[in-house]
Parts: C-alpha cells; structure tokens; sequence
C-alpha cells in the first residue's frame, strides 16, 4: 500500500465518522489549549514580574535592617531585635566606590492638610538621591538638593493624585502645607507615573530626610536604597556593605542586601515550577484524551470488523491493517493538535489585545511538549486498537463477528 | 493436459462450539485445474463456506496440505498467505461487502491500492473492468445508490481487478433476485469463458448444475462429486 493512499483512506474514514471525529478532535485539542493557556498564565507571571524588577534596574541595590533567615538557619540566641539602620550608616555607604548615589528611606503617615483639608499620605523622607535612583520625576518645581548629612528643611515634593486633592487645579509650588501639624512649603509635583515596586507613588509626599528624622522622631531607616556606578559590581559592594556594617555594628552584619539578580532568580525559581507544574497537571487533560481516543477506536474498530475482513480478504497483511488503523489516529491527533494550538495562540493573542498589562506568553517548551505529549499518547493509545483490529480473523470479521 | 492449480490433500477443520468440537472439514481431498467451473452444493453448515474459505486462505487448516500451483500454503507466514491471496484469488460474497463511504470505483480499486499500484494507474484498471461489466455510469455512485445487482458487478470488478487466476464466489446470488442472479452467474461464466477458475457455493441446484463439476458437502466431507465431459 502507497503512503499516501494509507493517509487517504484514513482520512476517508474520519471525514465519514464526522462525530466521532468531531468529538475526538475536540478533546485533543482542549488538551492542547490547555496546556498552552495555562502555561502561558505561568510564563505571563514570570514576564510581569521581571518587568517590574527590571523596572528596579540592575543596578540598583536595596539594603533592609535585620537579617533574613532565608535559608533556615539557626535560631537567633542573642535574643536582640536588630539594630536599626540609621541615617549615618547610610551617609558611610556612600563612601563605598562603587556606590554613585544612596537614597536612605524613613517612612511613615502623616495627616497632610492645606486650608482646611486633609489627608493621610505616606510621607517618605529621604535624600536628593531619592530623585535619580527611583527615577522619579517632576511635572512642575524642583526637588529638594539636601544629601543625607544635610540639616532639615522645611520643603515637600507631593505625588500628583494628593497634590490634585489638595489643589484641585490651583497653583502648589511655593504654597505652605502641614504635615502633622509641621509647615512645609510645597516646592515640587511628581510627574503621574504609575506604581513602581508596588508603591503608587502617585500618593506620596517626600521630604528631606532629617524632616523626617524629626517629623516621626526617629533616626531609624525603612530601607537604603543604593545606585551603583556600573552593574555587575553587586558582589563586591555587597561584602563591603557587610564590611561596613558590621563595623559599625559592633560586629554583627544584621542587614539584608537585596538586588534585582538576586530577587529575581529566587522568583524566577518558584515560577518555574509553578509554571511546569500547571503544565503537567493540564497535560492530564492531555492523557484524558487520550483514553478518550482508545475507546473510541475500540468501538470504530468492532464497528468496522466487516471493513477489516474485507481487507484481509482482499490481501491486506495484519501490518497494514494496524497501519491504516494508526494512520487514522495520527491523523486525528495531528488534526487536534493544529486546532489546539491555533485556538492556544489564538486566546493569547486575544488576552493580550484584551489586558494588554498582563503579558501572557506560550513558552516555546510547553508549545513542543504538548504538541510531543499529545503525538505519543494518540499512538500510544490508538496502539492497542489498531492491534486489536489487525488479529482479527478475516472470516469471522467478514461475518461481524 | 491440464495443470492441477488447487490441491487439497487431508483437509480437516474442527470448530469448538462451546466444548463441543464440531468437525467442519473432514478429511477433505480435492484437486480443481485451472480454467475449471466447479459448484459446491450442499445442506447448510455442511462446511461450503470454510472448504472455500480454505481455498481462498483465508482460514487454515488444522492438519492436511494445500498446494497451490504446487506450492505448500499451509505453513506459511500469514504475510505470505495474504500475499498469495492477493495475488491469485478473488472473492466475492453473498452480501457484497463494499466499504459504504467509498464510490464504486474506490470499492472496486481497493485491491490494487493494497498492491501499491498507484492511483492513475488503479482508476484506468477499473474503469475498463467495469466498461465490460456494464457499470461504467456508475463509477462515481456509493454503494447504496446502486441496486443489488450493480453492487455485485461491483463486487465482481473488485475481485477482476487484480487479474486472479481463482474466483471464489460463496452464494453471489443470495441476496439477489432471480433476473439480477441469473445476470451475475451469467456474468462469472463469461469470465470462466475467458479462463479464470470459478468455484461457486450455492444451495440452489440450478444454478450448482450449471457448472463442470458438482460437488455436494455433507458434515464436512465431500459425498459427490460429478464431472460433466464439456460438451458445449
Ligand atoms: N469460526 C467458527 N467458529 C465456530 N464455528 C464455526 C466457525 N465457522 C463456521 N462454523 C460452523 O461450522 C459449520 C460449517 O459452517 P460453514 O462452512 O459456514 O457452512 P455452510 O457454508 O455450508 O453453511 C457451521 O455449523 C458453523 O456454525
Ligand atoms: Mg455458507
């Protein structure tokens, strides 16, 4: 038998079973969409989240009081909180040569009024290098240019959505506002710019870091955060900001250094998984098809015992029945795997034009995979029917027997 | 002289039916030349069908020989058997056995396209089989758009095709009308006219007393076996 009159009359029988067929298809090819869709919610995942760490850039640093027990070390015995970080560990960070700028953080609420109204913001206090590190800025003003050395002074820059509450559409530079009943004079609006590392910042205040100091009467820093000159030199300054600390620590480097690398592999690691995991368990839809696909070819086979006796009669080897019988399965699977796929993309693509934030994308693995995965198990599963059919004795099966 | 193209020696066949064993060839010993018209006659489930179905090899023997063309066929692969029976026999059954889905002329090339004979090739084949069978208007019809008669003819340039020295033919008329039966045994005579060896169970006598040589099957065995001289 020619190769492509087996295909052909395979592909006779499926057009001529057209349910049977239909239904087939529509399970390989769930199965398919499936393991695609949900994939691609995982690699969607993975996507967003390093977009928004690649947000933080490279070379950026972020440097947190306490150490992190990541690894599951042991207890803590000196039974201490740790020390705060302050104001002038960041001011020493910033000799470190590596380092271009430090934005030391203290953050807390304060009750924000002007001409009678008011409102809770997060008022951030920190140094001018808040500004270049989180790329931040300004619609109208200017920042405030203290360092973190600097003494206090009373001025503000407010994130646009406070600033519209506050003002509506007046003027605010130059206007004087409280915080918590302290003056500072208005002397910068943050350009609208969306959430950065989870922070709207569009409901911000910040000021200079020694008013902060005094406003929540506290030298005890929320975080450092540290530009470094040129990336790749995250190591290197990592051990002398422990050098450091644990200088002026009396010994103890209780800080936790977080980079861009280092949060995103740990997260890359657990998306991964997840990612894989979701997979395979869509890829059991995948082996339900399959199922699908060997009882259905049992009952086409007892179907079309006839057909195999006649075949036999008329000279076809129990090889090339099984054949025939294969053939249909793969073409049946192949069909479904096309469908599945197309309607995979197909749904990414929409998803994409719909929630254009979320970027959901096919791994390239998930795509061979299924396509794999759905290949071996239509002739993995349509084997033992097409089996069944080639022992047929050709004169019982030409009596339907 | 003729050559001796069938030789069955010591044929036996038991079915078990249930634990019963039932002996459905019974030391069977025939030989049929080439060319030769034989009818096989006989009670029902006296073993017509399996003696013919041995001799198209589509069943095996329990014990005994079958040469065909003086070639053992009994302990052979079943590849080969299908080989032979590709290429030597012709079947043609009661109730036509055509694949629904395919057209006539797919029916009638099936044959030829398990042979590997390409499609152009297959369709010039049956076309002019069917020329001479009549049913040239009805190459492109599904079976069920043709009248038993014409599914038969069909049936018939399905087994023609691949040029088979034997026609086996187990109760062509059976689903027939009398016209149309008569019309089909026409038909296969004709062909045996031209050479082929025709072996056709039957139940009807007139039609069995058409041919050469007459046997008649009773429990597995031949008790009759009469050889009118060709006279015509
Ligand atoms: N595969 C089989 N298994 C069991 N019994 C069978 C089988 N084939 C035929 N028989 C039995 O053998 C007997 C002879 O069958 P068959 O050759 O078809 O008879 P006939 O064609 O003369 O009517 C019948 O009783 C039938 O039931
Ligand atoms: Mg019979």
């Amino acid at each position: 038998m020619l190769l492509h009159d087996n295909w052909l009359y395979s592909w006779q029988a499926l057009v001529r079973h057209k349910l049977r067929t239909a239904l087939l298809l529509v399970a390989v090819a769930i199965g398919v969409t499936s393991v695609l869709l949900l994939t691609s919610l995982g690699e969607g995942a993975r996507l967003f989240i390093e977009k928004e760490f690649s947000a933080l850039g490279s070379e950026i640093m972020i440097v947190l009081p306490g150490r992190k027990e990541t690894t599951g070390g042991s207890v803590p015995i000196y039974g201490n909180t740790p020390r705060d970080l302050t104001i002038d560990d960041a001011v020493a960070m910033e000799k470190i040569s590596t380092v271009k700028a430090i934005a030391p953080i203290i953050a807390g609420t304060s009750l924000l009024s002007f001409q009678g109204k008011s409102r809770e913001v997060i008022t951030l206090g920190s140094s001018t290098g808040i500004f270049s590190v989180r790329k931040l800025s300004l619609s109208k003003g200017r920042i405030f240019t203290s360092k973190a050395k600097d003494p206090a002074q009373a001025v503000c820059v407010l994130g646009s959505t406070i600033k519209q509450e506050l003002f509506g559409n007046k003027k605010a530079i130059g206007e004087w506002v409280r915080f918590s009943g302290q003056r500072f004079r208005v002397i910068g609006i943050l350009q609208e710019r969306g959430e950065s590392m989870g922070l709207d910042m569009r409901q911000m205040a910040i000021i200079p870091i020694r008013s902060a100091e005094t406003l929540f009467n506290s030298p005890a820093l929320f975080r450092i955060l540290l530009e470094l000159k040129q990336s790749g030199s995250e190591l290197y300054t990592e051990n002398k900001l422990m050098e450091l600390i644990k200088k002026r620590h009396e010994g103890e480097a209780d800080i936790t250094i977080l980079s861009q690398n280092s949060l995103m592999s740990s997260f890359n690691n657990i998306l991964n998984l997840v990612t894989a995991s979701i997979g395979a368990i869509a890829a059991i839809s995948l082996i339900v098809a399959g199922f699908l696909i060997m009882n259905v070819s049992y009952v086409s086979v007892s179907r079309r015992k006839q057909e195999i006796g006649l075949l036999k009669a008329l000279g076809a080897t129990a090889k090339e029945v099984k054949i025939l019988f294969l053939t249909e399965a793969l073409l049946l699977v192949s069909l479904g795997v096309v469908i599945g796929l197309l309607l995979g993309y197909g749904s990414t693509i929409l998803a994409a034009y719909l929630w254009p934030e979320f970027p959901l994308a096919i791994p390239l693995w998930a795509t061979f995979a299924s396509v794999s995965i759905a290949l071996i198990i239509g002739l993995l599963f349509s084997w033992l029917p097409a089996s069944h059919a080639a022992k047929h004795d050709p004169v019982l099966a030409l009596r339907g027997l | 002289m003729t050559t001796s193209l069938i030789k069955l020696e010591n044929l036996n066949k038991t079915y078990l039916i249930g634990e019963q064993p039932l002996q459905v060839l019974n030391q069977v010993n025939l030989t049929i030349n080439q060319g030769d018209y034989v009818s096989i006659m006989g009670p029902s489930g006296s073993g017509k069908s399996t003696l013919l179905n041995m001799i198209g090899m589509l069943d095996r023997p329990d014990d005994g020989e079958y040469l065909l063309k003086a070639k053992p066929t009994v302990n052979i692969t079943e590849e080969k058997r299908a080989q032979l029976r590709r290429d030597h026999v012709g079947f043609i059954f009661q109730n036509f056995h055509l694949i629904p889905r395919l057209s006539a002329r797919e029916n009638a090339e099936l044959p030829l396209m398990i042979a590997g004979i390409s499609a152009k090739q297959r369709k010039v084949k049956v076309l002019n089989v069917f020329e001479k069978l009549g049913i040239s208007d009805r190459s492109e019809h599904l079976p069920k758009q043709l009248s038993g008669g014409q599914m038969q003819r069909v049936a018939i340039a399905r087994a023609m095709v691949m040029e088979p020295e034997i026609l086996l033919a187990d109760e062509p008329t059976g689903n027939l009308d009398q016209k149309s039966g008569l019309e089909v045994i026409d038909l296969l005579e004709e062909l045996n006219k031209q050479g082929i060896t025709l072996i056709v169970v039957t139940h009807d006598s007139n039609l069995g007393k058409r041919a050469n040589r007459q046997l008649t099957m009773v429990d597995g065995k031949i008790t009759q076996d009469i050889i009118r001289n060709a006279t015509t």
